[in-house]
């Protein structure tokens, strides 16, 4: 028999361990990454592939050359977590160059300077989608439209949903808004409309145009308990304040570009979110409102990523401030 | 397009001056009036903020240390990690005199290796000294032993401390280490102590804390001190006391002749700095079980004294396991009726008895 | 279903022993009693080397108030006063007994008849704090409070309640469930005694659903009684926390310490002190012996015992088939809250209820990781704090910032530990933070 173990209590672990989160979330991406595929055919799988192979190598090369760690950190599922989401904020026919840069960016300067995972004070993906719009903004902005096999220099590229609307409220003319297509469309991200219009409507990045399948993603997280329903619902509830009628009805505006795909995976990150539901209630609400006010009146049609950037510099001070209820506040 | 660069940079221009006098304003209204002193004898403090010296930080010892140069002198003030020259500098600085203080260093007072001292059980839990030592006694049969969790090394602001991965024990570095007692406080055994060196940054320690009795301790570690009184014996200037089965050396009363590292039978005194002592593991703990058939011919005693040499007997019959302990390693007897002394000065005497001599007459000789 | 409002874990159940009944487990050779088998001042031996003893006589006397008599289980010749290695994992003074013959007190009452409250009716609640103070009695769930120090509760408070823990949240223990399914009567007027000690009207048991058996005696028995009340609680670690309890059956919270459970009007005492009292107060019987629960998946026959206390535990251990090859941890108590221990020579004590033997799978820590920041551990948490921030502030000595996150409501009960993903230490920490704020807090008052 061996040595006797011995430490302090408690002696056994319900299992739960940081590989399961993160894998399970790569599930419940799945349904996200297969409509895609379908709808922005071989760019898409390009991207993604890319993406994901050069966060999870650029994570084990840092680790290996510089930090000088004996211990790899690739095998916690969270590089390739952050390869996914990043590759889910790129249209299909961004160079592939351009990828690899991004996940530098991602994992490098976002991620390993601060310490590794748990120590990041930004979302990698969303740092390093802002970083690429700003240094690139001409290629991070030609969408593809749906439904093309090959998605790369030569597909056909056109305005999103997004677009429209800014386009809307920047020439305060609403009559452009019958382009839109209709909420069933935006859910199930068929948002080409070619059989009924003559010019063709783009889609957006690989992981704005389907809803559908993020919804189907976000059930199964829920179920899973690897997240809880306060932020999502809270972002939604955020968006539908400020919504102008005149300009979008609140559903398209929730349905399309960043804010499904940003509420569901990228705002419910465990590292930049914050800790007690009631931080995470403030933290969403806080979120829905910076988008829509960045999508009316800001300069860029999209505004989740940037409200969700600047609301993780608030986590710290969310944290410090929302204490969870004490035990004994309460005496009935 | 010249104007609009021109009301710019007059625009900026203006923000920016404003600014800065507001600052200016500000940064004069507010300041805090300083003995610009303490600044000085800050920048010549090492920085460390250890709080060897007693106060809270280094900036707290300057601020005393020109209290103290106002009231006249510098004598009870010492920056244990900046040593004495770095006072002599303060005292140069603000006028006065300095005392020379006497050396001190951090002693770990603990010689449990992996060899000497047997692991039981395992500790699994957090690596940290403290909560190591709340679990249980720790990884051997030694309730008072180093645990080995490094605490002390996380301590020390100096890097003088470090853990030697193969005996499990902490090993200090002499030349940096400047008392300044961090460690010490860290230790939740108290193993560490600062003692008093001299210049060389020698002197003799007692490598244990086991208060538990002879028997106990050294079935837990080779090297425990018993507390069997040999060294407070052989001790010429009265500095070790035994209290609670263990050793003590005062290191103001030592005059390091290191008789007692010779006359202790579990090699638990040692010199600072000095290698240290065969610890025979031959002794009545380890061969207790082979002890009875051995037959002891011969021995060759190692205790020596600085002025003396091995001494060679040879015994009649063969000794009992109590009389090879005290002998601490002897092995084997014949019977003698005749002893060969031999001494350092390659004199060789020739002894010859009427009657084979009695064990504790062997014994007598072998001391 | 009621449960307590705040946090809160299901490990697996694991009650490999529930259908074991109880056995009486054989006298030891040699017993063993350390003289700190209780919260407060050891007790001073009054007994020498040399002296006879019988089953039933006080060995050792309390030293203070809060403190508790030990009382020989066995009777025998006193072998000698040394160290003796405990749950602690130190050496503390104990007392060694040899064992001779099983010869009692005549005073202890061994028919098996009850006695009710109403069979005595000239019982004061004074004559039944002091019988249960002469008896040694100390909380049986594991804290070993002594039970007379909870029975005399400070004058400014007003219990309105006695609620019995037979909850039993910890995984693998089944003593207090098995002893409602053999002994209920008892245990009804041992909580009949508790209630007229403090003078209250009113009786709970609370028990998990998880022992659908006993609740369903229980509540027979009960009926009997137009007082008590048997209150069934969803089944939640820690749901036999006191405070949990409280919050659980009358839907009080208990503020921070030092604020005790009497402040909101509740007496929590566990099942199996309720059945000693009983025995103390109707047949003179002192605290000697306990049912411990001997676990484990490796172990041949998990079952419950009826033990002296003294006894060492590996008899116990091997009256199940023996310590398994593949043995990693042994743990006194459950494995949420029990303390890994040395060797089997540990004797049981008041307070040990189980003895569980993990095997090495079960038993091996996993190497931590950096903290993700999931939140999981304040979800957990009982007591609505969060433990990752204690940890960490522990980690690094800010003792202010970990005062100040209120360490010392912390009722170390595990739950943060097991759901944290990253396998982080998480209460190895809180508890240095928690123990070194006390120290701080224990020095400003006395200053």
């Amino acid at each position: 028999m061996n040595k006797l173990k011995l430490s302090l209590s408690p002696h056994i672990h319900g299992g739960d361990s940081v590989r399961k989160n993160m894998f399970g979330v790569c599930i419940a991406l799945i349904p996200a990454l297969i409509c895609s595929f379908i709808y922005f055919g071989l760019g898409a799988i390009a991207v993604t592939s890319v993406s994901v192979a050069s966060c999870v190598f650029f994570e084990w090369a840092i680790n290996k050359y510089m930090l000088k760690n004996p211990k790899s950190t690739v095998t916690d599922g969270s590089a390739i977590l952050t390869g996914l989401l990043l590759a889910f904020n790129m249209p299909s026919n961004l160079p592939l160059w351009i990828v690899v840069i991004g996940a530098l960016f991602a994992i490098g300067v976002v991620k390993m300077t601060f310490g590794g995972l748990g120590c990041n004070l930004f979302n990698p993906a969303l740092a390093a989608r802002a970083f690429l719009l700003i240094s690139f903004p001409v290629q991070m902005t030609d969408w593809p439209v749906i439904g093309q096999d090959f998605t790369t220099i030569d597909g056909v590229s056109g305005a999103t949903p997004l677009a429209i609307m800014k386009t809307a409220i920047k020439t305060k003319n609403a009559d452009i808004l019958s382009d839109l297509p209709d909420a069933w469309n935006l859910l199930i991200g068929n948002t080409s409309k070619s059989l009924f219009n003559d010019g063709p409507i783009g889609g957006g990045c690989l992981g704005e145009v389907c809803a559908l399948a993020i919804l189907i993603g976000l059930v199964y997280m829920l179920v899973k308990k690897i997240i809880s329903w306060h932020i999502p619902v809270f972002v939604f509830t955020g968006a539908l304040h400020l919504i102008d009628p005149m300009y979008a009805d609140p559903v398209s505006h929730i349905l399309s570009g960043g804010l499904m795909l940003g509420a569901v995976f990228m705002a419910t990150d465990y590292v930049t979110s914050p800790m007690t539901k009631k931080g995470q209630i403030i933290y969403g609400i806080a979120i829905g409102l910076l988008t829509v006010v960045i999508r009316t009146w800001g300069a860029y049609p999209e505004g989740m990523s940037f409200a969700i950037l600047i609301m993780n510099a608030f986590t710290p001070l969310i944290n410090n401030y929302c204490k969870p209820k004490r035990f004994g506040e309460v005496v009935k | 397009m010249i104007e609009v660069i021109l009301i710019t940079v007059a625009v900026l221009g203006t923000i920016g001056l404003v600014a800065a006098l507001v600052l200016f304003i500000i940064a004069k209204l507010f300041t805090v009036k300083e003995d610009p002193r303490i600044a000085q004898v800050n920048e010549l403090l090492p920085g460390a903020n250890c709080g060897g010296c007693g106060f809270p930080g280094c900036s707290g010892m300057a601020v005393a240390c020109v209290k103290a140069a106002d009231e006249g002198s510098l004598e009870d003030l010492k920056c244990p990690a900046g040593g004495n020259e770095c006072m002599k500098q303060i005292a140069a600085l603000l006028g006065v005199e300095a005392k020379e203080h006497a050396a001190k260093v951090a002693v770990i007072r603990c010689n449990g290796t992996c060899e000497n001292r047997p692991h039981v059980i395992k500790y699994d839990g957090a690596l940290n000294c403290r909560i190591a030592h709340s679990t249980c006694q720790g990884e051997t049969l030694c309730q008072y032993g180093c645990l080995g969790c490094g605490d002390c090394v996380s301590a020390c602001s100096f890097g003088a401390i470090k853990m030697n991965t193969e005996t499990g024990l902490p090993e200090v570095d002499y030349d940096k280490c400047g008392g300044c007692g961090s460690c010490a406080k860290s230790c939740p055994r108290n193993i560490i102590e600062i003692r008093l060196v001299d210049k060389d940054k020698t002197g003799m320690v007692v490598e244990c804390v086991n208060k538990d009795k002879g028997a106990v301790a050294k079935k837990a570690c080779l090297t425990a001190c018993i507390g069997c009184g040999k060294c407070a014996q052989v001790c010429g200037s009265d500095a070790i006391t035994i209290e609670n089965n263990l050793a003590y050396i005062d290191a103001e009363k030592c005059t390091l002749c290191r008789a007692c590292e010779e006359a202790c039978p579990s090699a638990s005194i040692i010199m600072l700095g000095k290698p240290r002592k065969e610890i025979k593991k031959n002794n009545a703990t380890a061969k207790k079980a082979d002890s009875n058939t051995n037959t002891v011919k011969e021995i060759k005693t190692t205790n020596v004294r600085p002025y003396s040499s091995p001494i060679k007997i040879s015994f009649e019959a063969p000794l009992l396991p109590s009389q090879q302990y005290l002998l601490a390693g002897v092995v084997d007897l014949t019977p003698i009726a005749q002893a060969t002394v031999s001494d350092n000065q390659q004199n060789s005497k020739t002894h010859s008895y009427d009657a084979p001599l009695l064990p504790s007459q062997q014994i007598l000789l072998g001391k | 279903m009621k449960t307590f409002r705040i946090g809160g874990i299901h490990p697996a159940e694991n009650k490999l022993s529930a259908t074991s009944p109880i056995k009486v487990a054989e006298l030891p050779k040699i017993a063993v009693f350390p003289l700190a088998q209780h919260i407060g001042a050891p007790a001073k031996a009054i007994v020498q080397k040399g002296d006879k003893v019988k089953v039933g006589q006080m060995i050792a006397e309390a030293n203070g108030f809060v403190s508790a008599h030990i009382f020989s289980s066995v009777s025998g010749t006193v072998l000698k006063i040394d160290n003796a290695i405990d749950a602690s994992g130190y050496g503390k003074p104990a007392i060694y007994i040899t064992v001779e013959g099983d010869e009692w007190l005549e005073s202890i009452d061994r028919t098996p008849q009850l006695i009710t409250i109403k069979d005595k009716p000239e019982l004061t609640d004074k004559d039944i704090v002091e019988k249960v103070k002469n008896a040694g009695i100390v909380g049986m769930g594991g804290a070993c409070f002594p039970c007379h120090v909870k029975l005399s509760p400070p004058p400014e408070t007003k219990p309105e309640w006695v609620i019995i823990n037979a909850a039993e949240c910890e995984p693998y223990l089944t003593a207090d469930h098995r002893l409602m399914l053999e002994h209920a009567d008892e245990i009804l007027v041992g909580v009949t005694l508790l209630m007229k000690a403090v003078n209250v009207n009113k009786g709970y048991v609370a028990i998990e659903k998880n022992k659908a058996d006993a609740i369903k005696i229980m509540q027979e028995k009960a009926s009997a009684y137009d007082n008590i009340e048997i209150v069934t609680l969803k089944t939640k670690y820690p749901q036999g926390g006191e405070k949990q309890l409280i919050d659980a059956v009358v839907s009080r919270q208990v503020p921070a310490p030092p604020a005790l459970p009497v402040s909101v009007g509740a007496i929590i005492q566990n099942v199996g002190t309720a059945y000693a009292v009983y025995e103390a107060v109707m047949k003179n019987k002192p605290l000697i012996e306990r049912i411990v629960t001997v676990t484990g998946k490796s172990l041949k026959s998990p079952s419950n015992f009826l033990t002296r206390l003294g006894t060492p535990m590996s008899q116990l251990i091997d009256a199940c088939g023996g310590l398994p090859e593949d043995t990693g941890k042994i743990i006194g108590g459950g494995p949420m809250m029990g303390k890994a221990l040395l060797s089997t020579e540990i004797p049981i004590c008041k307070g040990s209820s189980g003895v569980l033997i993990m095997n090495e799978k079960e038993a091996s820590r996993t190497e931590p990781q950096n903290c993700i920041r999931c939140g999981k551990c304040v979800d957990a948490c009982p007591m609505g704090l969060e433990p990752y921030l204690l940890s960490d502030c522990s980690e690094l000595k800010l003792w202010e910032r970990v005062e100040k996150e209120d360490v010392t409501s912390c009722i170390e009960c595990g739950s943060c530990q097991y759901t944290c993903p990253a396998y982080r230490p998480l209460l190895d920490y809180i508890r240095l933070g928690k123990t070194t704020v006390m120290g701080i807090i224990r020095s400003r008052n006395t200053k």
